[in-house]
């Protein structure tokens, strides 16, 4: 059959089919079986009305069980399992096989790697754009420009910093953009300021934010007296965050250092996705590319949804441009700006289509994501497949309770 | 807060100024890519695409006509022409007559050949080769030019891409797969969300925060932990790879965030609309089909075009649940991707199959930004 036809069927079928669901089953329970009429009338209506919900529910409940739910507890099984052995139980043979593949800890890497840099800088660049574009006139296209990128595929976003990448030979005219600015460099003053002080800079601008985080995560525990309230498990969960936040402090460090000391091949051009090391973040521009829109929408509406008043009082104290900024509106956003780093955060563990289309994983650029389609569909293993999947679920399982636990205090 | 008391009009240009450049950072990489789509193989291979803007300037070797075109004119012989082809617009800035000086002489100027001729050469490609014996030879003679042409652009690679029949790499067949997955795969699952959105905003059943919270955490489960299971599933009850397949896939993934953006949206409709019907009794069927559904067409608009993008520009789902091996369905993403395979440096084509595959979604983009920015302020759980 045609599959445009059969598209078009589907649909019918699929539409008419849930409404013409919804429709005669609703007709069955008050005709049918509690017609709202006779003796029992009161005893009836209160019971179709008990049965209703899960009329309108149980197409959605049906899905939600088959595609999201069963997966999850399918996918915990198999791990444990063996295809080759017919399903054998192997216990945790699967994870110990991950563990000792250095592909796998690589990835991890990576993704850790990933994890930190993707969502600080989409958020940190959408928090800018945001921040500027609210103050001009042509502030609604600016921002239209800066969002577009959400609605190109990944793939479609590859294709584009794959042409950026693109290196000819050192006697061609290159016609990657990234090769043409690095010929530009030729070891002087300016190369000294753009290649060591500036990133430099970024990585120190960085590092100070992760001290204040490290100061906002441990003030509460040395000034318990104050009253601040909270739950039992605040002080780990802060002793957590603050521990992160010092190990990013020592990475930045360490970077600044390396920056500053590295020898870099002035006049040559380079094969960008295959520097290893350095690919993962020419791998990372894409997606904080893409991303940097959603940030800038979602903090946008935050920042316009502060109250006047306190923008008002900070200047009649005399607070500055950047005061306001950092200590009257960003405090006050703060909410959002969590949501916005944990969406983003969701995002990257998920990556898999920017590794898959550049480099597929060589050159030390593979990620869970990756290296888990890799272990299903070209190794076959479904067992090793399943537990990184597994380690995937694992690490989004801390936002999955945050959320949870969100949600559930704003309804009540 | 554009008008803060204070703000200082060199404030204001740095804002200006930073706002522009971070707007063309942004869009730069995307122009690149459409630039090269209108680029010959030639032209995006020799030179970087924002060097097509300006008249390009290259230094070319040409040559003069045969000598058997000569003429004879008042006792010398004659070569004259137009040094390039014939539909060639090109501007001479200087030539030469040997490769160690190919600047020696400015448009006009003539050269001496000694007994070769004299040669001159205009701006616009006309020469003229005069000498006094009859030139001899098969073959014309050498002219170096520094010449500059200006930009030129072709519609060539979307011809072949889209309307060539016998291109096999063509993209039309896998453009009308993706349109074959995206429009089910956004309808069936506003449907089926709607109905269930609404019972969990303005229906009371035990059960029901509980249910919600499970579709705030379904929201967050990779859909990686789904592959296998359900792929296995497929197989298992007859449906394979192929489109129903992947429709069902994409309407199960779809879900969780057409429920939670549907009913945080009814939740907040007026209440007083839906108690007058109930009161004046409406069955919950025609509330949720004569005014629910019409009052909630904002946030459907929005849960649509979220699942129109996320199907069109999907390449994980497509592989793993529609792809066969004869690759009769394979989507324009995975199509790209294959192209990046084996073509990874014929940029012509690369540049043109993805724009072909990004034009959609970008017209949507830009045409129902609004609702897409509702959606994700909706969207983002608080």
């Amino acid at each position: 059959m045609n599959p445009a036809l059969q598209g078009v069927i589907t649909i019918i079928v699929g539409v008419g089919g849930c409404i013409g669901y919804f429709y005669l089953s609703n007709q069955f329970l008050d005709k049918v079986l509690f017609p709202a009429r006779g003796k029992h009338i009161g005893r009836n209506i209160n019971r179709a009305n008990m049965i209703r919900p899960w009329l309108f529910l149980f197409p959605a409940i049906f899905a939600l069980a088959l595609y999201l739910g069963y997966p999850v507890i399918e996918t915990l099984r198999l791990s444990f399992t063996d295809r080759s052995l017919d399903g054998a139980f192997v216990g945790f043979d699967n994870y110990a096989q991950m563990a000792s593949e250095p592909k796998f800890w690589e990835a991890m890497r990576n993704n850790m790697l990933w994890l930190i840099i993707v969502p600080a800088m989409s958020t940190a660049f959408g928090l800018l754009a945001a921040q500027l574009t609210d103050r001009i006139a042509w502030g609604n296209v600016a921002k239209s420009f800066i969002f577009m990128p959400m609605a190109i595929s990944f793939v479609g976003a590859s294709v584009i910093f794959k042409l950026i990448y693109d290196t000819r030979p050192a006697n061609q005219d290159q016609i990657g953009v990234l090769n043409a600015i690095w010929l530009m460099f030729e070891g002087g003053p300016g190369s000294y300021l753009f290649l060591r002080l500036l990133p430099a800079g970024i990585v120190i601008c960085f590092a100070l934010l992760m001290a204040y985080v490290l100061y906002l995560a441990l003030k509460p525990l040395f000034r318990r007296e104050a009253g601040a309230g909270g739950s039992w498990w605040s002080v780990p969960l802060r002793l957590f965050a603050g521990f992160v936040a010092a190990w990013m402090i020592w990475l930045s460090a360490k970077s600044v250092f390396s920056v500053l000391a590295a020898e870099f091949a002035y006049g040559s051009p380079q094969t960008w996705l295959t520097l290893p090391f350095w690919n993962s973040f020419f791998l990372m521009v894409v997606l904080i590319w893409i991303q940097t829109g959603f940030a800038m929408v979602i903090l946008s509406a935050a920042l316009r949804g502060i109250p006047e008043e306190t923008i008002e009082a900070a200047i009649l104290d005399g607070a500055n441009p950047f005061q306001i900024f950092f200590r009257i509106k960003v405090p006050q956003i703060m909410g959002t700006i969590v949501v916005v780093w944990t969406t983003i955060t969701l995002v990257v563990l998920k990556v898999f289509d920017i590794v898959f289309a550049m480099t597929n994983g060589q050159w030390e650029t593979q990620v869970l994501a990756n290296y888990m389609y890799d272990k299903l569909f070209r190794a076959n293993d479904w067992g090793v497949g399943s537990a990184s999947a597994i380690v995937i679920m694992v690490l989004v399982l801390p936002i999955l309770v945050w959320n949870v636990y969100n949600a559930r205090k704003e309804m009540s | 807060m554009s008008s803060i008391a204070g703000t200082k009009s060199g404030l204001t240009w740095a804002v200006q100024i930073s706002v522009v450049l971070l707007v063309a950072l942004w869009l730069f990489p995307t122009v690149g890519l459409f630039v090269s789509s209108f680029r010959t193989a030639d032209q995006i291979s020799s030179s970087g695409w924002w060097a097509s803007m300006l008249p390009s300037e290259r230094n070319e070797t040409l040559r003069t006509a045969n000598p058997d075109t000569q003429v004879q004119e008042n006792g010398t012989w004659v070569i004259q022409g137009n040094l390039f082809e014939a539909d060639r617009q090109a501007e001479i800035s200087a030539w030469g007559i040997t490769s160690q000086d190919i600047a020696a002489y400015t448009p006009g100027e003539t050269a001496d050949m000694g007994e070769d001729g004299r040669l001159t050469v205009e701006a616009n490609g006309d020469y003229r080769l005069v000498n006094e014996t009859e030139f001899s030879g098969r073959r014309g003679e050498r002219v170096f030019v520094t010449a500059s042409s200006p930009p030129e652009f072709t519609l060539d690679n979307y011809r072949e891409m889209l309307f060539d029949p016998s291109n096999r790499e063509g993209m039309t067949k896998a453009f009308f797969n993706t349109l074959t997955v995206v429009i089910p795969a956004t309808i069936i699952p506003i449907v089926i969300a709607a109905f269930a959105a609404y019972a969990l905003a303005w229906m009371r059943f035990p059960g029901r925060a509980l249910l919600i919270a499970a579709v705030v955490a379904l929201l967050v489960v990779p859909l990686q932990l789904a592959l296998i299971p359900l792929l296995k599933l497929h197989l298992a009850v007859g449906i394979g790879k192929g489109y129903l397949g992947v429709w069902l896939a994409h309407t199960g993934f779809g879900l969780p965030l057409a429920i939670y953006l549907l009913r945080n949206y009814m939740v907040g409709l007026p209440r007083d609309i839906i108690e007058n019907a109930r009161v004046d009794g409406a069955t919950d069927f025609q509330i949720f089909v004569k005014i629910i559904l019409p009052l909630s067409f904002p946030a459907l608009a929005s849960f649509a075009i979220f699942q129109f993008l996320w199907t069109w520009n999907d390449l994980l789902v497509a592989m793993v649940f529609l792809i066969d091996a004869t690759g009769e369905t394979t989507v324009m993403t995975k199509q790209i991707v294959e192209l990046l395979g084996t073509r990874g440096g014929n940029w012509e084509i690369l540049a043109t199959a993805a724009f072909v595959s990004i034009a959609v979604p970008l017209a949507v983009f830009f045409a129902l930004q609004r609702y897409l920015v509702r959606g994700l302020l909706a969207g983002s759980v608080k």
